[in-house]
């Protein structure tokens, strides 16, 4: 793979007017090199700015970053350059299953179907979206107006990662590194749902407490205990991009704030490894 | 540095596994008073300590819970604790993974209060 990025590396450093840089953009992708491949698609793109197999690149590139809206807006270009584009079909309606509306999702992964016949995957994700197979005999419905997949934090959350643990709905919060809310949720005691506020707060605790331990030269930082006169609380990162709060009354023992906060990682841990 | 605050901290200075402990300013993140074994590390350890927990206590507000009243970071070699006093300082410890940290919070709540 090295080898194959430092060849198409200095072909496109040769040619740069070349469309070499959507297999480079591709092999970077594929090593994990999201960055890089970035760079590259965008100088690329700043050559080519219709070309649809560009977009659809830095769209992809885009998900990997867990940019969505960035994502969605590139996809949306690739159908109004070529509207029968199966990658971009397949992109947005990812996207919106994603974002849990699942009408949009299915005319989407549908029409992506319906353009590619061979491919048995999508076909049985439009049977899983659709819920039967019976999906294939009623006429494709009329497109839909495609916005952005944007709503509110607790639809948002369609899947709860702690959908089985006590508090999973109120005492229990996941953020991605950016400070948005991924699963759980934090309401006030009048019943607020503050979810959106508290991740954002958890990433800049999750960044301070990174320098923190850096400057005393400490090792990685395992957890941060918060006491309250009325909770106690538990912040920890479950995985290297994503920030945890646990949250219980003061009266509780601490042994059963680290039990609940390490259960909860557990369960949050298991839950992004199947969103990726 | 304030000889009145560094009496405070001597005790704390002196627990097992404990390697400084500082009176921080809450608002400014300046050091007040304390020790650290390394003492060049002071200022900037005194500006994390305040931004670490005006971070928490935005967190607190916004989840319409009370205010924090201690703080323990735990780390793979060392932990930090923090505990605001209510007139604006922070006392900050760090220590070791040797050292206990049931005694260290009571010492630095008793601390805290005193500063109250």
């Amino acid at each position: 793979m090295a080898e194959e990025i430092r060849a198409l590396s200095a072909q496109y450093a040769a040619d740069p007017s070349s469309l070499v840089f959507l297999r480079l953009g591709e092999v970077l992708r594929a090593h994990g090199q999201t960055d890089s491949a970035l760079k590259v698609v965008l100088q690329g793109l700043s050559r080519y700015p219709h070309l649809p197999e560009a977009h659809d690149l830095h769209a992809r590139i885009l998900v990997d970053q867990r940019d969505f809206a960035g994502a969605f807006d590139e996809w949306d270009m690739v159908l109004r350059l070529v509207p029968h584009h199966v990658g971009a079909h397949k992109g947005i309606g990812f996207l919106y299953y994603r974002a849990g509306e699942m009408d949009r999702a299915l005319y989407h992964l549908r029409a992506a179907a319906e353009l590619d016949p061979e491919d048995a995957g999508l076909h049985a994700a439009v049977e899983r979206v659709a819920g039967g197979e019976e999906i294939w005999e009623t006429p494709m419905p009329e497109a839909p107006t495609d916005q952005a997949p944007h709503r509110p934090a607790a639809d948002r959350r369609v899947d709860n990662p702690f959908a089985d643990l006590p508090g999973g709905s109120d005492g229990l919060l996941l953020a991605d590194q950016n400070g948005l809310p991924l699963g759980g949720g934090s309401r006030t005691l009048e019943g607020e749902d503050v979810s959106e506020q508290a991740a954002a707060a958890l990433a800049s605790i999750a960044r301070e407490a990174a320098r923190a331990a850096r400057l005393l030269a400490m090792g990685e930082w395992s957890h941060l205990s918060v006491e309250c006169a009325d909770v106690s609380a538990c912040i920890l990162n479950p995985t290297a991009d994503s920030t945890l709060l646990a949250v219980i009354d003061a009266g509780t023992p601490g042994g059963q704030l680290a039990f609940v906060a390490d259960r909860a990682a557990k369960s949050a841990r298991a839950w992004l490894e199947r969103q990726r | 540095m304030s000889a009145g605050f560094e009496e405070l901290l001597e005790g704390l200075t002196h627990m097992r596994g404990v390697k400084g402990a500082l009176l921080v300013s809450a608002e400014d993140g300046i050091p007040v008073s304390g020790a650290l074994v390394e003492e060049e590390q002071a200022p900037a350890l005194a500006a994390l300590a305040a931004t670490l927990l005006a971070r928490v206590r935005d967190l607190t507000t916004q989840t319409g819970h009370e205010a924090p009243r201690f703080l323990h970071l735990q780390a793979a070699d060392g932990l930090l604790l923090l505990a605001p006093a209510s007139n604006e300082l922070i006392v900050v410890g760090v220590a070791g993974r040797e050292a206990l940290i049931g005694p260290l919070r009571l010492e630095m709540l008793r601390i805290a209060e005193r500063l109250h």
